[in-house]
């Protein structure tokens, strides 16, 4: 399928980007290429064929609901772009 | 010369008390100081803390309490791997000041042992890329040409180990991003199954694809580094508990009574110089005593499209965690909580990184999920099964690495497709988690490496490394005029 500037911004907004005016031309260019490329694996018949949620076997992994320490709060406050009070800071969000 | 040594050259000379780890540190701070300004493969070069951390590794040799016979001996680790107190980039505008407060699992493996870290290694941002260029912090020059790229996304650990700026280093490999590299820069490189090495502390790009493993200026080096960062780790739920299994002691170099499957798919379009020399290596491996056997991957055409639909869709729920909130760049003058988000993810991400993210987020949106991300699962299947059938009938595949030797410098940069295109014959391991390595045989007329591909089942990386070992053998050994 043809992916139109239109559907570029739709899905922008799904992934909380904003692009700017040639990243939008040049996006919807190229991954109208991609998309016809990719389009490729309908060639498949795929009607018998389970789809390969893990490759390698898998156990679940359990563990005892145990309280332990993690990462220091001083720890975190060094890496938070804005902190105060103990918290994270971020603008305000309910009026 | 002591940054010319191998890992375990180092060792030994270590071991036997003939060199300390601070003059192995000296030796690599003037080789990087000369070298790197051309190359670029450090983003995070330390001298004061890695003349710190050499100094604690001799005290502890000469108190007898060496961690290992590796203690003292400098790593370089790429910049995707969380290295705590240590900036650790991803080479992304995004994370550019991040320190992590915590470390990945295979980078304990290695500080357990006495491993310090050399440096912090340039990538292609988030690991998302071929060449290198893709990097926030400029791009990385291969060291037989500096015209040409490295290949990617780990080039600068191809090209530090390549160019004597580390002995061995860490990669990651999601699509093929340690053996494109390895065999560009003429370095052998591997990754094992997925599951062998822990991902914990590996910063996410496609989580079903994603493992570390290592490159070296030999097979040996490389196993030596595998070894050590392999096993169980409960916080990776997809790290597989069971014994490490690979020996780097042991590595017979031999093929004697082998099967090895020469796939006619990974033969196709690739360049007629290197096609030579890679059939002249099977013939000489017929010679010591393998058996050569033609096999077909047929589903081979459709890893491209599977593997970036799938990679992409991972890409994208992975990255929606950079929002600007808890750790990494935040944007400037917002209005709400949701500009934040926006305004931080649009200046932080880099446009290859931005362009997966919106594939992806296609790929897995209302109405198109069941056309692409779901087909793609099952032709993943498909591709599972292709590598299932061709080990029921020999030990180990033998291919090239990629179709072309390095290319130049922003040669494919404006063309995403192609640049994708080029990662065909490593793409297949990844999906299928199965263990590949990239190892070096010989130079082209120009001068540039070319690499051969050794693919084996899961779990058996000694079995690939004895051959890529044999191989070696009947090569001469290169490395770059730099």
């Amino acid at each position: 399928m043809k992916i139109d500037e239109n559907d570029i911004i739709k899905v922008a907004k799904l992934a909380r980007l904003d692009l700017t005016p040639d990243e939008k031309d040049e996006f919807s260019r190229q991954l109208s290429g991609i998309i016809e490329y990719v389009e490729k694996i309908n060639e498949l018949d795929t009607s018998s064929v389970e789809a390969a949620d893990h490759i390698v076997e898998l156990n679940n992994v359990v563990r005892k609901d145990i309280v332990e320490k993690s990462i220091d709060r001083d720890e975190l406050k060094k890496i938070a772009p804005d902190f105060a009070d103990g918290y994270i800071v971020v603008p305000k969000i309910i009026e | 010369m002591l940054y010319k040594k191998g890992f375990k050259e180092l060792s030994e000379l270590l071991s036997d008390r003939k060199i300390s780890s601070g003059e192995i540190a000296e030796s690599y701070i003037k080789r990087i100081n000369e070298t790197d300004k051309t190359i670029n493969s450090y983003i995070t070069f330390d001298e004061e803390r890695l003349i710190k951390e050499a100094a604690l590794s001799d005290t502890r040799r000469s108190e007898g309490k060496a961690l290992s016979p590796f203690d003292g001996i400098p790593v370089a680790i790429k910049d995707n791997i969380n290295t705590s107190g240590i900036k650790t980039t991803c080479a992304s505008k995004i994370l550019a000041d991040f320190v992590p407060p915590f470390n990945a699992g295979a980078y304990e493996k290695l500080l357990e042992k006495g491993i310090i870290a050399l440096g912090k290694t340039n990538l292609d941002e988030f690991a998302m890329g071929s060449s290198t260029e893709n990097s926030f912090f400029g791009p990385v020059k291969n060291p037989y040409d500096t015209s040409r790229v490295p290949g990617g996304s780990s080039g600068g650990s191809a090209a530090a180990v390549s160019a004597f700026m580390a002995p061995v280093s860490l990669g990651s490999d999601t699509g093929g991003s340690i053996r494109q590299p390895a065999a560009f820069c003429g370095v052998t490189g591997i990754k094992p199954t997925y599951g062998r090495v822990s991902r914990y502390g590996l910063v996410a790009f496609a989580s079903s694809l994603d493992q570390i493993g290592t490159f070296g200026r030999n097979v040996e080096d490389a196993a030596a580094l595998l070894q050590m960062i392999s096993g169980y780790d409960k916080r990776d739920s997809t790290s597989i508990d069971r014994d490490v299994e690979i020996d780097s002691s042991k590595i017979t170099r031999s093929v004697k009574g082998l099967k090895i499957g020469v796939p006619s798919e990974y033969f196709q379009g690739i360049n007629d110089e290197m096609k030579t020399m890679i059939e002249g290596k099977i013939k000489e491996l017929e010679k010591s005593g393998a058996e050569i056997k033609p096999i077909s991957l047929k589903y081979t055409e459709y890893a491209i499209p599977v593997y970036y639909l799938i990679a992409t869709a991972e890409a994208s729920s992975n990255l929606a965690r950079y929002d600007g909130v808890r750790y990494g760049y935040r944007a400037q003058d917002l209005k709400d909580l949701s500009s934040l988000y926006v305004k931080s993810r649009s200046e932080g991400f880099g446009k290859e990184v931005k362009r997966r993210i919106i594939l992806g987020t296609f790929s897995l949106s209302s109405g198109y999920y069941d056309a692409y991300y779901l087909k793609a699962l099952k032709g993943r299947t498909l591709i599972i099964n292709d590598f299932k059938n061709a080990f029921s009938q020999v030990d180990a595949i033998i291919s090239p690495v990629t179709t072309t030797t390095a290319f130049k410098i922003g040669e494919m940069s404006n063309d995403p497709l192609q640049m994708y295109m080029s990662d065909i014959l490593t793409i297949s391991a990844n999906l299928a988690g199965i263990p590949a390595l990239s190892v070096p045989a010989g130079l082209d007329s120009n001068g540039l490496p070319i690499g051969i591909q050794i693919m084996g089942n899961h779990f058996e990386e000694q079995k690939i490394l004895n051959i890529a070992a044999a191989v070696e053998d009947t090569c001469e050994e290169i490395s770059p005029n730099i």
